[in-house]
């Protein structure tokens, strides 16, 4: 199996969105309202995040852009339910995370998030099958079950032969691979993407992003902090960050036709 | 639930085999402190079961004198040295017999034994055996079983009738392959017709108090005792020959019950110290013994249980140490998993059972050495071990507990990081 011809977790997700239009008729799932973030440095407080709003619906695909120290990483953790917002409310799939206690935390980002990070993070104990199984592990999903939609997932993401190598056996560009079908595996709400070809030679960047391209297409969401300008080209959406706050949003390359830039403070 | 438990039994295991050689030195301390106590344990029950034997054996509602000869210090010094021109007379005499058989309450049997080596023979088979002589009640003081035949009777004694009730050790020897009842042998040149033999009283007691073998033993009556050998016997040590003079070499007082022991023995004490101005007798209490015996036990457990205690404390110690460098180290591998959807608890047990398995690891094979040590002693010391389950049990626990105690701490501080703080950790 290949990323193009998914089954059935592809179908759902398109019924879901309503016959997936690319428009605004698509549920929100994601919503910041005027979430703050501030870190109390010795004598003064330090404000990562000054009142960021916006929104995200069912199949978007956002990139967050800025200069070093604007908050990305800071964003993303929040919107990644790491961290919990100092002021502001978070809903997740209608739920408001921001006052949630740290086992409900667990459980969301078990449940209704993926993370793909820069340096990959895979459990180098474990093989390749084995930390693809690791979210549904924590969710007590059967051990036949995960094995399955382990492997599953494995061979979406063309690792379908290596399931029972280590980490440290395989290339930066299938390590990384391994940590999309993790991310992929609890069919989450959004994927999280923390510079994720941060740590790749551009070749096998860009093999990475076209994967990710080809999960947008069969109607996933994508949010993806970056550095690089060329992956503005393959989001919807642009979030420009500048110190703590959102300073434009833009369409991106694959912006839809005829929708407007939405409201954003 | 159970297969949660068991995956995570897994994870721990692939984990810690991941730095086999820290794993297993870590788990060492606790290997050595769970072996040292289960073999100790063993050696030390061993030996008090083996004691306990012995003095059981005795007969634990008996009292008994024994004649000993004094030493060449006190012969000398007090100047009271029964000494004649045939050698050095001491010990029990039928005096002492007839004083404690009339005198002291809440006695049941009183036996006199009179026992010397005698060179025993039939036809050309001949064996050093211990002689004794005592009468028909010494069934009842002694834990001696007839075999075939009968044992000594009044009339025996009245008679002075020149029978005998042989050892088993005795018959094997010199009838290999006959029946001996009503056969003659010769002891000490004198011609004895057996009357009986004695069932072996091998396994933990086939060597008595004195080492000597119970089983190698010739019984006669104590008269005819007296009338063919007299009280003389006839020592020879290093060239020298020297005489002595020992009327009974024993004097076995049977108790009416195990509360009359003590005011029995203590009326034997006083007795004979008034008989024998001469340190020449001593007075064994089995009883007494086997209290003693059951105290050193006690002592020796809690000296254990400290040994225990400190080895694994230390084993725990070297444990939590490791456990902490492997929670730093894995921060990341915890950030991820927290991330993945890890609760606090499921990182807490995922440490808890890594340490878990590391203790009871060292503790199962700690539980094999201290098993196999007190198989090995047995063998090549001749010492009784006996391996208790209970001991095993509770050693194997304690292991498992100190994995619990000593991993708690590393497992909590692994699920109290910040998942944030944890991700970004090199
Ligand atoms: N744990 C923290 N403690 C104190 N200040 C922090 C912490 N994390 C982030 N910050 C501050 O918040 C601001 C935003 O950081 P970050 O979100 O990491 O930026 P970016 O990812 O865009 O580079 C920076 O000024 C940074 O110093
Ligand atoms: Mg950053």
């Amino acid at each position: 199996m290949t990323v193009s011809e998914l089954g059935d977790r592809t179908d759902n997700a398109a019924s879901a969105g309503g016959g997936a239009p690319r428009g605004e008729e698509r549920p929100v799932i994601l919503e910041a309202r005027d979430i703050r973030r501030s870190y109390r440095m010795g004598g003064n407080v330090v404000h990562a995040l000054d009142g960021v709003s916006f929104k995200v619906r069912q199949g978007d695909y956002w990139a967050i852009m800025g200069q070093s120290g604007s908050g990305k990483s800071t964003l993303l953790n929040l919107l990644g339910c790491l961290d919990r917002p100092t002021e502001g409310a978070y809903l997740l799939g209608g739920d408001d995370v921001a006052q949630l206690d740290d086992d409900d935390l667990a459980e969301i980002r078990g449940q209704r998030l993926g993370f793909i990070f820069q340096s990959f993070n895979l459990i180098l104990q474990l093989t390749v099958l084995e930390n693809i199984e690791v979210p549904l592990f924590y969710q007590g999903i059967p051990a036949r079950e995960a094995r399955e939609r382990a492997q599953r997932y494995a061979e979406l993401v063309g690792l379908g032969g290596r399931t029972h190598h280590r980490p440290l056996e395989l290339s930066g560009g299938q390590q990384q691979r391994v940590a999309i079908a993790r991310a992929l595996v609890n069919e989450p709400l959004v994927i999280l993407a923390d510079e994720a070809t941060g740590n790749l030679d551009s070749a096998t960047g860009r093999e990475i992003l076209g994967l990710l391209d080809q999960l947008h297409v069969q109607g996933r969401t994508i949010i993806m902090v970056t550095h690089d300008p060329s992956i503005a080209n393959r989001a919807e959406w642009v979030l420009r960050l500048k110190d703590g706050k959102i300073d434009r949003i833009e369409p991106g390359g694959k912006h839809p036709e005829g929708v407007r830039v939405p409201e954003s403070h | 639930m159970l297969t949660t438990f068991l995956r995570t039994v897994a994870l721990g295991v692939r984990s810690l085999l991941l730095h086999k050689l820290r794993s297993f030195l870590t788990m060492l301390g606790i290997l050595f402190g769970v072996a040292s106590v289960v073999a100790m344990l063993a050696i030390g029950e061993g030996a008090s079961e083996e004691a306990q034997a012995k003095f059981l054996e005795l007969g634990s509602t008996n009292v008994i004198a024994r004649s000993r000869k004094p030493s060449a210090d006190s012969d000398s010094s007090a100047g009271m040295a029964a000494r004649n021109a045939r050698g050095v007379i001491y010990g029990l005499t039928f005096k002492d017999l007839d004083v404690i058989r009339g005198t002291i309450s809440g006695v049941e049997r009183v036996v006199g034994v009179r026992s010397v080596l005698k060179p025993t023979a039939h036809g050309s088979r001949n064996v050093e055996a211990r002689l004794s002589g005592t009468t028909e009640d010494f069934l009842d003081v002694a834990r001696v079983e007839i075999d075939r035949g009968r044992f000594l009777t009044t009339s025996d004694n009245l008679r002075r009738a020149n029978v005998t009730v042989i050892g088993e050790e005795v018959r094997r020897q010199l009838f290999p392959f006959e029946d001996p009842i009503a056969k003659h042998i010769a002891i000490g040149g004198e011609s004895f017709e057996v009357v009986g033999t004695m069932r072996s009283r091998g396994g933990a007691s086939e060597k008595n108090f004195e080492g000597s073998d119970e089983d190698k033993v010739c019984f006669i009556p104590l008269a005819t005792m007296e009338t063919r050998f007299g009280f003389i016997d006839m020592q020879r040590s290093a060239g020298s020959r020297s005489t002595e003079q020992v009327e009974l070499h024993e004097v076995r007082v049977r108790a009416l019950s195990l509360d009359a022991v003590p005011d029995v023995a203590q009326a034997v004490r006083d007795v004979l110290k008034r008989l024998h101005e001469k340190d020449d007798v001593e007075v064994i209490v089995p009883l007494e013994l086997l209290r003693t015996v059951e105290e050193q036990k006690r002592i020796w457990k809690a000296v254990l249980a400290a040994i225990a205690g400190i080895s694994l404390l230390v084993g725990g110690i070297g444990v939590m140490n490791v456990m902490l460098a492997t929670v730093t180290e894995r921060t990341r591998e915890i950030g991820v998993r927290r991330a993945l959807g890890a609760k606090k608890r499921h990182v807490i047990s995922q440490f808890l059972v890594e340490t878990l398995v590391l203790s009871t690891a060292g503790g199962a094979i700690g539980v094999f050495l201290g098993i196999a040590i007190p198989f090995v002693v047995e063998h090549y010391a001749d010492m009784k071990t006996v391996v208790r389950w209970d001991a095993v049990g509770l050693a194997f626990g304690i292991s498992a507990l100190v994995g619990v105690v000593f991993g708690l701490y590393p497992a909590m501080r692994a699920a109290s990081m910040d998942p944030v703080e944890a991700l970004r950790h090199e």
